[in-house]
Formats: structure tokens, C-alpha cells, sequence
């Protein structure tokens, strides 16, 4: 009980620590005489668009037939066409018998459109499970690589290795679009997913790399002993009991994968990052806007931890 | 069933050598219980090793029924599937059930189907006592059970010969006598087996031979009535004296 009532004082204590933080900040930057306009941020992750439809030539309408939420305009042209134009009900701009001029709008079509940060995180997300799962792979194979007994595998595993992590991420992804992707002709996609793959891959390899040497020998004697060879026993013993034991620096690797694809957005990849500058650029709300990036990373990171500890926690069943 | 010829196993290291099995020399025969027996580090886990191939050799030959394993050619994993291995670790597979362990090297090995493979399991569950725990993983079990469901891994196999690798020496006292009981069964059944063991009751109640080892070389051996009453080495006789 008395536990309890410390533990709840420190957390009062925290709640108080970061309610002075956040007014300190809030008190500097109405020093600096900033206006806040979050009001302008919602319609960059959704909008409403508008498309006017317009007549192809001078014409007359015929008939406005509203069905349900839509109209159907029916209009007949100069050269005696008889065209129909499906437009919102409430969004009709013409009238029965009205005369119609070449480019006169009829009426619109609003629909729900994502604006650039939804469809950056959109970009940011499947870039980045695209580079988890290559990098995965190159980090199986190069890891299996490390530990194998032929030499050559084991030397070129580990100037891989050696020469990823050796260099920077940012010049590896300029490396990659100018030279790679002048010299293989590949695209800027292409040119980053690889970048980013290859730079996980190197880090994921070693993380393997521990995670097999970790488990006791025994487990492959066992496992030879019953008749395996090494692939089965590697397959069907060593790797998944590795697998279970290296999930949270792999976790953590992932996650540092999501907060690196900010890079590939100086390849002019409109990932997060680089839609939240553009949107800047159109907003001056530039506090605002990098707030809400850095948030929309942290959304993706956190639920990517919770995937994880799930998985924990169902293979934690043989513990 | 198995014979092993001048067999030597040196490991080198750091300007050291130490010669684990120096020139040994033996035939097992089909149906016979060998007892190995020696003082901690005189090779005789190695020599077992070797066996089944878990340790190249560095001279001489082993013939596993008429197969040597000295032989580049051979494909060990087809002669490791006729000889069971028990260890003192146990070494059961922590991520799969009781019964998982035990069908996992019959459906990637032998190619049975999975309801062969567990009705096999829950027989030789059964024959060792613990037909109950199939569903449990290794980390719950006791080491005697886990010693147990070892030997019923390899036994699912259909081994032609059994080894055991000091398979009590990491069992509290009160589970020796349930891993013993199964052994003891097996070696009534006939099957061939090579145990080494620090259980000089086992060797002088199971064992058809007693093999006696120290630094690598077989030092003397016989029938377990000959060894520990009259054994004519003066190593043997230290060795006994301090046993027991």
C-alpha cells in the first residue's frame, strides 16, 4: 500500500516535470511572436477536392435527373449529340433548357481525397517493409554467411559488413541513386529501397550472426547426431531458437530502418519527410507541420514495437 | 557392429597438443553392452564422439558396420541416423514440445508421416514413463524426464547402436536411478550399446565389457567380474581405489 503511494507521488512528479517543459517551450515561442495555425494542418492528410465538369461544345440541357445523391445532366450538343453527365446532386450548376457555352461547368464531383502527409506516411511505410524485408534476407544469407566454414563466404560476409557500416547511410543513398542508378539505370524507388535494405542487411547479419552463435553447441550435435545435415539443423533447430533470442535487436534495428528512410527523401523520394517539407513550403506553418512528422514516425515506430512484443510473448510459450 | 582400429583424435591449439584418443583398438559386437569407464579427461567422451562422427578423426579407422568412417566418401549422416546419441546436457530442441522433439528427425530424416512419427513418439513415451508430458516443453520437465525423452528421441530413429555420454552426470541423485532403469531395460532388449558412465554399479550389473581408459589409451578391459575384482593394471587398480 505504502508502495503504492510512493510510486504514484513520482509519477505526479513526471506529469509535473513535463507540464513545466512544455510551458517553458510554450512561453519561448510566444516570445518569438510565432503564430500557430493548426487549424491549416488537417486538410494536408485530407481534403476535399472539387472536379468541375465541364461541356465539350455549345450545347442545350435537355434534362436534370437527380437520383438519389447524384444528377444525371443530360445535354445535347451543337452537332447533335446527346451527351450524360453524372455530377453530385447538391453541386449542379445548369438549369432545364439552359444554353451552354464550349468549357461552361455543369457541376462537380467532390470526393475525400489524401492530402501529401497521408500519402507520405503511405510512402514511408511500404518503403520501409519493403527494405525489413530484403534486408532481412540479405541479412539471413550474409549471417549464415559469417558462420560458415568456407572461407571465401566468410570474407566477403564480413567486407560487406565492414564497408556498410563503415559509411554513412546519407552517402551510401547518394552513391546508390547517382551511381548505381546512373550506371544499372534504376530508379530513385529502387535506388532507396536497395540503399536502405543494404545498410539494414549489414546491421541484421551481425545481429544473426550472434543470435546462432548463441545457442549451444549441443543443439547441433543433437541435431546431427539424430541424422541431420547442417541446413536441416539450421532450418529446423538453430535458426528459430535464434531467431527467438535476436527479435529485440532486430526489433530495434527495424525500428531504426522506419526513422533512416528519412533519408531517401534527399533523392527527391516524396517520402514523410519530404512531403511534410513541402508542405511547409505552402504553409509557413513550420513548427506545426515537423511536429506532426515527428509524430507520424513515432506512430509508426511504436506500433511497430507492439507487433513485436506480441510476437514475444507468443513465442515466451516454451520458456 | 563396431570396430575401431588404431584410432587416434589429437586437438591442437595454441602450440599445444593434446592427444584425446591415443591408438585405440576394439570390437563392439552386435547385442553387447560396453561400459567406459576413466578418469575425467582421459578420452573417453571423445573416443564416444568419434563414434558417430561428432569429432573427425585424426588417424586410424572406425567401422560401423562395415562402413569406415575414416572414409571421405562416406555420408555420415546416413550412418548417424543407425547410432543414437544420448548426452549429459541432454540437449532436447528448448522451442519444441516433448513430442515435437521427439518427431522432428523421424519426418526430416527417416521422410515418415506425421501420424507414424507420433505414434512411434507416444510408444517409446510410454516405454520410458512419462507418456503424460507430451504436450509440455523441456524447461518444465525435470532432468531425469528430459534425460529420458532424450533417449526416446534417438531411440525413434530405430538406432542400431546406442551411445550415452555420461548420461547421469548432470542428474540430482534422486533421478539417476530412472534414467538407469530405462538403460538398464534397453540393454535387456538387446540393443548394442556403448555407455560412458561414472555409475560403477550400471557397468558391474549391465555391462557385458568394461573398457578402462586414461590419457587417451584403452588401458585395460574385460568382463565387469574381472575388472573390479581383479583388474592386473596398476592404473586401473588406483583408479577403482578411489571410486570405490
Amino acid at each position: 500500500m505504502n508502495k503504492n503511494v510512493t510510486s504514484w507521488s513520482w509519477s505526479l512528479l513526471t506529469l509535473l516535470i513535463l507540464f513545466a517543459l512544455g510551458t517553458g517551450l510554450w512561453i519561448a515561442t510566444k516570445k518569438i511572436d510565432y503564430t500557430w495555425r493548426w487549424n491549416r494542418v488537417p486538410q494536408y492528410f485530407v481534403y476535399l477536392n472539387e472536379d468541375a465538369i465541364v461541356v465539350p461544345a455549345d450545347a442545350r440541357v435537355e434534362k436534370v435527373d437527380v437520383v438519389g445523391e447524384s444528377a444525371n445532366v443530360t445535354v445535347l450538343t451543337e452537332y447533335d449529340e446527346t451527351l450524360t453527365y453524372k455530377v453530385d446532386a447538391d453541386n449542379v450548376s445548369v438549369y432545364q433548357d439552359e444554353t451552354l457555352f464550349e468549357g461552361d461547368t455543369i457541376g462537380y464531383i467532390a470526393e475525400w481525397r489524401a492530402g501529401p502527409l497521408l500519402v507520405g506516411l503511405w510512402t514511408t511505410l511500404w518503403l520501409s517493409a519493403a527494405a525489413s524485408v530484403f534486408g532481412l534476407i540479405i541479412g539471413l544469407v550474409t549471417g549464415l554467411c559469417r558462420v560458415s566454414s568456407n572461407t571465401t563466404l566468410r570474407q566477403l560476409s564480413v567486407i560487406y559488413v565492414e564497408l556498410i557500416r563503415g559509411t554513412p547511410l546519407l552517402v551510401q543513398i547518394f552513391i546508390f541513386y547517382f551511381f548505381l542508378g546512373t550506371v544499372l539505370d534504376i530508379s530513385r524507388i529502387v535506388a532507396g529501397i536497395s540503399a536502405l535494405a543494404i545498410f539494414a542487411g549489414a546491421y541484421v547479419a551481425e545481429i544473426i550472426r550472434a543470435g546462432i552463435q548463441s545457442i549451444p553447441k549441443g543443439q547441433m550435435e543433437a541435431a546431427r547426431s539424430l541424422g541431420m545435415n547442417v541446413p536441416q539443423a539450421m532450418i529446423h533447430i538453430i535458426l528459430p531458437q535464434a531467431f527467438k533470442r535476436t527479435l529485440p535487436p532486430l526489433a530495434g534495428q527495424f525500428i531504426s530502418l522506419i526513422k533512416d528512410s528519412s533519408l531517401v527523401s534527399v533523392i527527391a523520394i516524396t517520402d514523410l519527410t519530404k512531403s511534410g517539407r513541402e508542405v511547409i513550403t505552402s504553409t509557413f506553418a513550420t513548427f506545426e507541420i515537423w511536429f506532426i512528422v515527428a509524430l507520424l514516425y513515432l506512430l509508426l515506430t511504436l506500433s511497430l514495437s507492439q507487433v513485436i512484443a506480441w510476437v514475444e510473448r507468443r513465442l515466451a510459450v516454451s520458456d | 557392429m563396431i570396430k575401431t582400429v588404431d584410432l587416434k583424435k589429437i586437438f591442437t591449439g595454441r602450440g599445444t597438443e593434446v592427444r584425446a584418443v591415443d591408438g585405440v583398438t576394439t570390437h563392439i559386437k552386435s547385442g553387447e553392452v560396453v561400459v567406459v569407464i576413466g578418469p575425467s579427461g582421459s578420452g573417453k567422451s571423445t573416443y564416444l564422439r568419434c563414434l558417430n562422427g561428432l569429432e573427425t578423426l585424426t588417424d586410424g579407422h572406425i567401422m560401423i558396420d562395415g562402413i569406415d568412417l575414416a572414409d571421405k566418401k562416406t555420408d555420415l549422416n546416413k550412418v548417424r541416423r543407425e547410432v543414437g546419441m544420448v548426452f549429459q546436457q541432454f540437449n532436447l530442441f528448448p522451442h519444441k514440445t516433448v513430442l515435437d522433439n521427439i518427431i522432428l528427425a523421424q519426418q526430416v530424416v527417416r521422410k515418415r508421416n506425421r501420424k507414424e512419427a507420433e505414434d512411434k513418439a507416444r510408444q517409446l513415451l510410454k516405454k520410458v514413463g512419462i507418456a503424460d508430458k507430451e504436450s509440455v516443453y523441456p524447461g518444465h520437465l525435470s532432468g531425469g524426464q528430459q534425460q529420458r525423452v532424450a533417449i526416446a528421441r534417438a531411440l525413434a530413429m530405430d538406432p542400431k547402436i546406442m551411445l550415452f555420454d555420461e548420461p547421469t552426470s548432470a542428474l540430482d541423485p534422486e533421478m539417476v536411478g530412472e534414467v538407469l532403469d530405462v538403460m538398464k531395460q534397453l540393454a535387456r532388449e538387446g540393443m548394442t550399446m556403448v555407455v560412458v558412465t561414472h555409475e560403477m554399479g550400471f557397468a558391474r550389473e549391465v555391462a557385458d565389457r568394461v573398457i578402462f581408459m586414461d590419457h587417451g589409451k584403452l588401458v585395460e578391459e574385460g568382463t565387469p567380474e574381472h575388472f573390479f575384482t581383479e583388474p592386473r593394471e596398476e592404473r586401473a587398480k588406483d583408479f577403482l581405489r578411489q571410486v570405490l
